[in-house]
C-alpha cells in the first residue's frame, strides 16, 4: 500500500515542506528537503520520530536552583515523559560545567543527560 | 478600647487617619485590602480639581475648594508629587459655551480662584494638540495633579509614625452600637480567616463603595451607594507635553466626563468612562469601554498617540443617591462618622475631609492634643528623579542605588527594599508599584517581577511562593518545577 | 570610575559579545574595548533560552541557547575583552572626547558607582522587550497570572518555579511556542494558543515540535476578549476576529486556567538610542542605519535586536559582527568618505522594512546583506529588485511570512552599473 505524509522539517529554522512517500510501511522517497539532515528526518519522523529533550535539573550548592540540560542525543518521541520524569526527580551538585553528563542512558534510552548551563559553586 | 476606628484605609481613611494623629488618641485602619489604596484611590485621574463643578453650599464644593488650597503645602509637607498644570474645560458648540458661563459663575461663587474664558486660538496656543474644533475654553489656574497612590501611602506613612496602627488584611463584618454607646467590630483577617471583636468609641465609615453597608448596620436613615465604573488608559512617559494642563469636556449627569491629562510623573492619561455597575467589585476594564474613552479623547485632542499605550484599567466611584458627599455624624448613631459618597471630587477633597472630620472628632472625644506630631513626612529618595550628582551621592550611599530592577521607570533594588521597610510598607508587588513605580513602566513589570519577586521573599522571610500581586488569592507562582 | 576606549558595547548579549570579538579581529586591541551588561552575568537572553535550535548556521550544530552564548563568551575571555557587569547604561551623549569628538556612556555599578566611558564608537546592542498587556488593550480583569512568555521562561528555566498550571497563551511568537511546550513539560497543561492573525507569528518549526507534538491546539484569527478572576486569573475567554481583526460576536470561548502567557511581540529597547538622538525607524522601531550598520549618530553602529528584532540569533551574531568590524574600522579611519549621495532602499507592496536603508557605494563591500520583513503571508511570491524603478531582478519565494526573516545580497559590481543609481527598491511580487 502506498502511503503519501506531508511534512514540515524541524531540523532547522528553514522548515521545509517534505514529503515522504512509503510503500507498506517503508520509506520509499522523500522530497522538498534542501539537505540531507531533512531527508533524515523525513524518513524517521514516519518510522520512528525523535527528538533532543531540553529541561532543567535541581543544583544543590549552585548560584541558581535550577541547571539547564538536554539529551546528548535525539530520543524516541515517546519517550519524552520518561525522561522528563529521570530528570525530574535528579540532583546535582555544583559546581556544573557544559557538557558535564549527569546521567547515563537516561530512561533506557541509550542516551545521556548532558549540561548546557554552567552553574558555579557559591 | 480604641478611641476611634477607622473601616477603609483609600485616601479618605489615611487622610483622616493623619489628622487625628494630631491628637492623643489609640486609633486604628481596618483595611480588607493587602494595602492602603487598594480601591477607589487607586483608579481616578489624579486630578486636584478647581471646584467649580459642585453645586455651591454642597459639601463637595465646600470640601474641594478646600482640599485645593490645601494639597501644595501638603505636598511639600508629605513629600508627594504634586504639580499645579491648571485645567481647562473646552467648548465645542454654543450651549457649551454657556456651560462654560455656567462653570465660571459657580466657581466664582464656590470660591475658586483666577476663572477665565480663554477662546479657541488661546486654547491652541497654549496647548498645540487641542482640536481645531474647540471653540473656547474655561481656564482654572488652581487645576492640578497628583499622584493618588503617594497622596494615599505618605498619609499613612505619617499617621503611623505619629501613632495611627494600620490593619492590613482585616475586613470589617459587623458593626454594633453597645448599650454604653461604643461600638463593637467584627473582623476577620482575610489571610488566616481568624475572626476579632475589637472595640471602640467611635467609628469612621470610609469604606468607599461599601460605605453604605457600614452605615446602614447603624443607622435607620439609610445611604445608598452605586459604583460607578470609570475606565482608562494610560500611556507611556515618552509621551510627556502631549498636554500641559488636564483638557477636560463639558460636564454631563454622569460626572466632568472623559478627560485627558498629563500624570503628575509625566504619563498621558485618558479616560474615565461613567457606567454604573451592580457589581461593587467590577474594576474590569471592557472592549467597549476602552473604545469609548479613545473615541471621546480624540474629541478634545488630536494625534492622539495610541500606540504607545501601555497599561489600562477601571476603579469604582461611590455614588451616593442624594449625589453629594456624607461626611460628618450619623444623626441616628452617635460617635459614628460617615465619609460617604466620596466620588469625584474626592481625591481633591480628601485633605479637607479628614481636616474637618477629625476636628469634629476630637472634640466630640475630648481628645488632647498630640504635642509630639511629626507633620513631616519624606520619601524615598528617587533615583530616576535625581541629577548625575546625586545619583553617584546616592549609590555611595547604598550601593543596592546601582542595581536597577525596573529598567522602565529605572527603579533600584535601594528604593524597592525601602518602600517593604518603611512604616505601613510594601507587601505585594502592588504596593511596591504604588510606592516606587517598579512595574509601572511600558513593559508593565514583564522584566522585573522575578527581581521584585526575589527581594520580597528576602525582605519579608517568605518562600517565592508565597508572594504575591495584591495579596491572599493572587500568589505569582503556582509552585516549583520538577 | 572613568575610563576612555576605543569601543564601548551597550549589552553583553549575543550582539554585543560578537560586536566586540569581530572588532578585535578587525584590528581593535581587547583594551580597548568594553562590554556594558546590566545582568550579572554575559549571555544575554540566551540564558533563560535553554531549548535546542541555535548556531546551525554559525556552528553548523544545534546548540541550546547558554551552549551559544557559551561560546561567543569564550571567545570574550581568550581575547581578554575586558567587561563590566551589573552595569547600566543611563545615558550616551555626544562630545565626550577631548576635542569635543566621540562618546560618553554613562552607567551605574554598585561597586564603582558612577561610570563614565569616553568611546570614539558606541555599538548599541541592548536587544528588545516583549509588549505588555497594556499595549494590547485586553479588556478584562487584571489579576496576578499574566505574564509575558519571557518571564514566565525566566521563572521556570532560572529560577525553576512555575508560573500556573492551566495555561492560555496568546500570541504565537517563538518564546510563546517554546513555552508552551516547556510548560507542557513540567507538568502544566497548556489549553490553547490563540493568535490573532491568520497566520502564526513564530518558526513554523515550532508549531510542529511545541504545539503538534503535544497536541496543543493553534487557533489562528482568535484573541482574547475577556480575562475573569479578580486575585487570579480564572480564566479567560477568546473569540475569532473578522478580517478587521475585530472579535465576531457569538464566537466566545472560556476557558478555565489560572495563567495567561502573553507572546505578542518584540519591541527593541532603543531608549538610550533615542535619547542620543538616534533617528529611528517607524516599523522596526529600531535606528535607521546605513550599509555599515551606522546610526545618524556617526560612529554609533546598531545590531541585533535592538536594530531590528530578528527570530535566527545565528542573524543577530552575523550583524553584529558587521558592526563590530565596522564600528573598528571607524576608529581606525578605515572607513572610506562617504563622497556621494547614498543610494537609499525603499520597501513598497509586502516589504515591511530594509536594514540598512541605504548604501554608499563608496563604503560598501563586494557583497551587501539586506535584511527584511514582509507584511503578510505569501505563497509562490517573488522578492523584487529594482534600481531607480527598473527591474533589476526578481527572486522567486516559495513561501513568504511576518514570521521569517528574509534577506537579499546585493553586488557591489551589479550597483556601480548603474549610472547615477539614486535608489533600490524591493517589492513582493505575486505570480
Amino acid at each position: 500500500m502506498k502511503e503519501i505524509r506531508n511534512l514540515t522539517c524541524i531540523r532547522c529554522p528553514m522548515g521545509c515542506q517534505l514529503t515522504v512517500t512509503l510503500q507498506d510501511g517503508a520509506v520509499q522517497s522523500v522530497t522538498g528537503n534542501t539537505c540531507p539532515r531533512g531527508a533524515e528526518y523525513g524518513r524517521n519522523e514516519v518510522t520512528h520520530p525523535v527528538r533532543t529533550v531540553t529541561s532543567t535539573v535541581r543544583v544543590e550548592g549552585g548560584e541558581r536552583p535550577v541547571v539547564a540540560v538536554k539529551t546528548k542525543t535525539e530520543v524516541p518521541k515517546e519517550k519524552i515523559f520518561d525522561v522528563m520524569q529521570a530528570l525530574n526527580g535528579l540532583y546535582v551538585k555544583a559546581p556544573v560545567e557544559i557538557g558535564d553528563v549527569l546521567l547515563e542512558d537516561i530512561a533506557g534510552t541509550g542516551s545521556s543527560l548532558v549540561a548546557t548551563a554552567e552553574d558555579a559553586a557559591c | 478600647m480604641y478611641d476611634v476606628l477607622i473601616i477603609g484605609a483609600g485616601v479618605t481613611g489615611c487622610s483622616i487617619a493623619r489628622e487625628l494623629s494630631r491628637y492623643r488618641l489609640k486609633a486604628a485602619v481596618l483595611e480588607r485590602s493587602s494595602d492602603v489604596c487598594e480601591g477607589t484611590s487607586k483608579a481616578n485621574s489624579g486630578i486636584v480639581h478647581a471646584g467649580f463643578d459642585a453645586k455651591p453650599g454642597s459639601l463637595k464644593a465646600r470640601f474641594n475648594v478646600a482640599g485645593s488650597e490645601m494639597m501644595a503645602d501638603l505636598s511639600k509637607e508629605l513629600d508627594f508629587p504634586y504639580e499645579n498644570n491648571g485645567s481647562l474645560v473646552l467648548a465645542f458648540s454654543k450651549e457649551d459655551r454657556k456651560t462654560l458661563e455656567a462653570l465660571k459663575a459657580q466657581g466664582e461663587e464656590n470660591g475658586v480662584k483666577g476663572l477665565a474664558i480663554l477662546d479657541g486660538g488661546e486654547v491652541r496656543r497654549r496647548e498645540p494638540n487641542v482640536q481645531e474644533t474647540a471653540a473656547a475654553a474655561l481656564y482654572a489656574p488652581t487645576g492640578s495633579i497628583v499622584d493618588p497612590f503617594l497622596l494615599t501611602v505618605a498619609m499613612a506613612e505619617n499617621a503611623a509614625v505619629n501613632g495611627v496602627e494600620f490593619c492590613r488584611n482585616c475586613e470589617v463584618r459587623d458593626v454594633k452600637r453597645a448599650e454604653d454607646g461604643t461600638y463593637r467590630l467584627r473582623t476577620v483577617n482575610t489571610e488566616d480567616m481568624t475572626e476579632q471583636t475589637l472595640e471602640t468609641r467611635a467609628v469612621v465609615n470610609a469604606a468607599g463603595v461599601y460605605a453604605d453597608v457600614f452605615h446602614n448596620m447603624v443607622s435607620a436613615r439609610k445611604l445608598h451607594i452605586t459604583a460607578r465604573k470609570g475606565e482608562y488608559l494610560l500611556m507611556d512617559r515618552k509621551t510627556k507635553g502631549f498636554v500641559k494642563s488636564t483638557i477636560f469636556q463639558c460636564p454631563s449627569a454622569m460626572g466632568k466626563g472623559v478627560l485627558v491629562t498629563p500624570t503628575a510623573h509625566g504619563n498621558l492619561m485618558i479616560g474615565p468612562t461613567a457606567v454604573d455597575v451592580d457589581d461593587k467589585e467590577a474594576v474590569n476594564t471592557t472592549q467597549g469601554g476602552l473604545e469609548t474613552v479613545l473615541q471621546k479623547a480624540g474629541v478634545s485632542a488630536m494625534n492622539l498617540p495610541v500606540g504607545e499605550v501601555i497599561t489600562s484599567f477601571a476603579g469604582l466611584r461611590a455614588h451616593e443617591d442624594g449625589g453629594d458627599f456624607v461626611v460628618g455624624e450619623c444623626e441616628d448613631a452617635a460617635n459614628f462618622f460617615d465619609a460617604a459618597g466620596i466620588e469625584s471630587p474626592g481625591l481633591s477633597s480628601a485633605p479637607a475631609i479628614g481636616r474637618s472630620l477629625a476636628g469634629e472628632i476630637a472634640e466630640k472625644l475630648g481628645l488632647p492634643e498630640n504635642e509630639n506630631f511629626n507633620p513631616v513626612r519624606k520619601g524615598i529618595p528617587c533615583l530616576s528623579a535625581a541629577g548625575l550628582a546625586e545619583r553617584e551621592a546616592l549609590i555611595r550611599e547604598d550601593p543596592a542605588y546601582a542595581n536597577i530592577i525596573c529598567r522602565c521607570e529605572m527603579v533600584s533594588e535601594a528604593e524597592i527594599v525601602q518602600a517593604i521597610r518603611r512604616p505601613v510598607g510594601a507587601r505585594t508587588l502592588d504596593g511596591i508599584k504604588r510606592r516606587v513605580r517598579a512595574g509601572m513602566g511600558r513593559c508593565q513589570a514583564g522584566f522585573c517581577t522575578p527581581g521584585q519577586v526575589e527581594i520580597l521573599s528576602r525582605e519579608l522571610g517568605k518562600d517565592p511562593g508565597g508572594i504575591t500581586k495584591c495579596g491572599t488569592g493572587s500568589g505569582l507562582l503556582t509552585g516549583t518545577t520538577k | 570610575m572613568e575610563k576612555t576606549v576605543k569601543i564601548a558595547v551597550i549589552g553583553g548579549g549575543p550582539a554585543g559579545l560578537a560586536a566586540a570579538e569581530s572588532a578585535v579581529e578587525q584590528g581593535i586591541r581587547p583594551d580597548d574595548i568594553l562590554i556594558l551588561e546590566r545582568a550579572d552575568k554575559l549571555g544575554g537572553i540566551l540564558n533563560q533560552c535553554i531549548h535546542n535550535g541555535f548556531g546551525l548556521h554559525t556552528f553548523r550544530e544545534e546548540l541550546t541557547g547558554p551552549e551559544y552564548a557559551d561560546r561567543f563568551i569564550r571567545k570574550v575571555r581568550e581575547h581578554q575583552i575586558p567587561y563590566l557587569l551589573k552595569a547600566m547604561v543611563i545615558d550616551i551623549s555626544p562630545a565626550g572626547m577631548p576635542g569635543g569628538t566621540g562618546l560618553t556612556v554613562t552607567a551605574m555599578n554598585a561597586e564603582e558607582g558612577l561610570v563614565r566611558v569616553h568611546a570614539k564608537a558606541v555599538i548599541l546592542a541592548m536587544g528588545c522587550r516583549e509588549r505588555p498587556r497594556g499595549a494590547l488593550n485586553l479588556p478584562g480583569y487584571r489579576p496576578a497570572g499574566i505574564y509575558t512568555a519571557g518571564t514566565a521562561q525566566r521563572f521556570v528555566n532560572l529560577e525553576g518555579r512555575m508560573p500556573g498550571h492551566e495555561v492560555v497563551i496568546l500570541g504565537s511568537g517563538d518564546i510563546g511556542l517554546i513555552m508552551a511546550r516547556r510548560l507542557t513539560l513540567e507538568g502544566a497543561r497548556v489549553r490553547v494558543v490563540a493568535e490573532l492573525m491568520p497566520y502564526s507569528g513564530g518558526l513554523e518549526r515550532n508549531i510542529v515540535q511545541c504545539l503538534d507534538d503535544y497536541g496543543i491546539p493553534l487557533k489562528l484569527s482568535h484573541t482574547v476578549v475577556d480575562i475573569k478572576g479578580r486575585k487570579r486569573v480564572e480564566s479567560v475567554t477568546i473569540a475569532e476576529v473578522g478580517p478587521d481583526r475585530r472579535p465576531i460576536p457569538g464566537t466566545e470561548e472560556e476557558y478555565t486556567c489560572d495563567t495567561l502567557l502573553l507572546s505578542c511581540g518584540l519591541i527593541p529597547e532603543n531608549e538610550l538610542s533615542s535619547a542620543l538622538g538616534v533617528q529611528m525607524n517607524g516599523v522596526t522601531k529600531g535606528p535607521v542605519v546605513n550599509e555599515s550598520l551606522e546610526t545618524s549618530v556617526p560612529g554609533v553602529f546598531a545590531c541585533g535586536n535592538v536594530l531590528h528584532v530578528h527570530d535566527l540569533v545565528d542573524y543577530v551574531s552575523e550583524e553584529a559582527a558587521q558592526a563590530g568590524a565596522n564600528a573598528a574600522r571607524f576608529v581606525l579611519g578605515e572607513i572610506a568618505e562617504d563622497s556621494a549621495a547614498p543610494v537609499t532602499i525603499t520597501a513598497q507592496d509586502g516589504v515591511r522594512y530594509t536594514v540598512p536603508s541605504s548604501i554608499s557605494l563608496n563604503r560598501m563591500e563586494d557583497r551587501q546583506l539586506i535584511r527584511f520583513r514582509v507584511g503578510n503571508e505569501y505563497r509562490n511570491a517573488g522578492i523584487r529588485i529594482e534600481f531607480d524603478g527598473k527591474e533589476f531582478r526578481t527572486l522567486k519565494k516559495n513561501i513568504l511570512a511576518p514570521g521569517s526573516m528574509e534577506q537579499v545580497i546585493l553586488q557591489k559590481k551589479d550597483l556601480e552599473g548603474i549610472k547615477g543609481l539614486k535608489n533600490i527598491t524591493l517589492r513582493v511580487v505575486q505570480y
